[in-house]
């Protein structure tokens, strides 16, 4: 069996615990993004809305 | 499936992740044949196992979806899919870096355990463009059901064939005939499975509640422009649980 050395080993450890970190980090931001738009398209239409009322009033 | 106990899901997940990697690298004893690089086992084998569960659960909510005809189902079989491929390339990565750690190689072609999870990932990495090439949505919904229903069932099949086979180097961890795992060992890779698995979970939550406001945005759209689109056909590419 092929043995990494240990100054290897760690290397090989905390890349495997960095990538796994930054994805899920990666992916909480393309969440946010995701909210964003939702929360934008949102307050165009309550915008919208509003801007219907004033006119019929 | 909504948003309630999102934050309290979000905090156990957070907890139980810390907890277990502080476990990882402060507690347990370092594996006497492996050494240090055997801490990637706490990582890589909890998402294998959420991921190929995650696979599963999205074929039975396909069954649901085939069986009852609500969309709410076909979404939620859709996001298990989705948060389970991206797993999928976690443990792909991990267990490549595990393996050149161990093994010299990056990747073996003739280890069963490699290829075949290579293989459910592959399968399930079609489900997106096999779906999109589907225009009507209810029919999208439906094929993309009978998809997760197939190869839903065909992930534990493959597991079995696995464990069966005879494997060149890759470790049989919980094989009891093998020795098994030490109890500190085996306490940790659950705290860290609870970890991962609270993740998937939480990820999940959270898409759906996207689709939900996305589908309410939808529908607040249609009723304020009044043009009658009904939005089921081509727009979005992913299903949205549509408001009433």
């Amino acid at each position: 069996m092929f043995d990494a050395t240990p100054s290897d080993a760690v290397g090989y450890v905390f890349s495997a615990y960095l990538f796994f970190l930054l994805m899920v980090l990666v992916y909480i931001a393309i969440l946010g993004a995701k909210f964003q738009r939702i929360n934008r398209e949102l307050s165009e239409l309550i915008d919208e809305l509003d801007a219907r009322e004033e006119s019929s009033v | 499936m909504t948003g309630r106990g999102l934050k309290t899901l979000s905090i156990a997940t957070v907890v139980f992740l810390m907890v277990g990697f502080a476990l990882v690298f402060l507690w347990v004893p370092m594996d006497a044949d492996q050494g240090f690089k055997q801490k990637i086992f706490y990582l890589h084998v909890p998402l294998a196992i959420v991921a190929l569960l995650g696979f599963v659960a999205g074929g039975i909510e396909g069954y649901r979806h085939l069986k009852s005809g609500d969309r709410r189902h076909d979404a939620n079989s859709y996001v298990f899919i989705h948060i389970s491929v991206t797993f999928g390339v976690a443990v792909l990565i991990t267990g490549a870096i595990w393996a050149k750690a161990s093994w010299g190689y990056w990747w073996v072609w003739d280890e069963p355990t490699l290829v075949s999870f290579l293989i459910v990932f592959l399968l399930y990495c079609t489900y997106y463009p096999f779906r999109y090439a589907i225009e009507d949505r209810d029919r999208q919904a439906r094929y993309a059901s009978v998809f997760a229903i197939t190869a839903g069932a065909f992930v534990p099949l493959n597991f079995m064939a696995v464990r069966m086979s005879e494997s060149v180097i890759h470790p049989r961890v919980f094989a009891t005939s093998e020795g098994g795992l030490p109890d500190s060992m085996l306490f940790t890779f659950l705290v860290c499975f609870i970890g991962i698995g609270l993740l998937w979970l939480t990820l999940v939550k959270t898409e759906m509640v996207g689709k939900k406001v996305s589908g309410q945005v939808s529908y607040l759209r249609r009723k304020l422009h009044d043009d009658g689109a009904g939005g089921s056909v081509g727009g979005r590419i992913a299903p949205s649980v549509e408001a009433k």
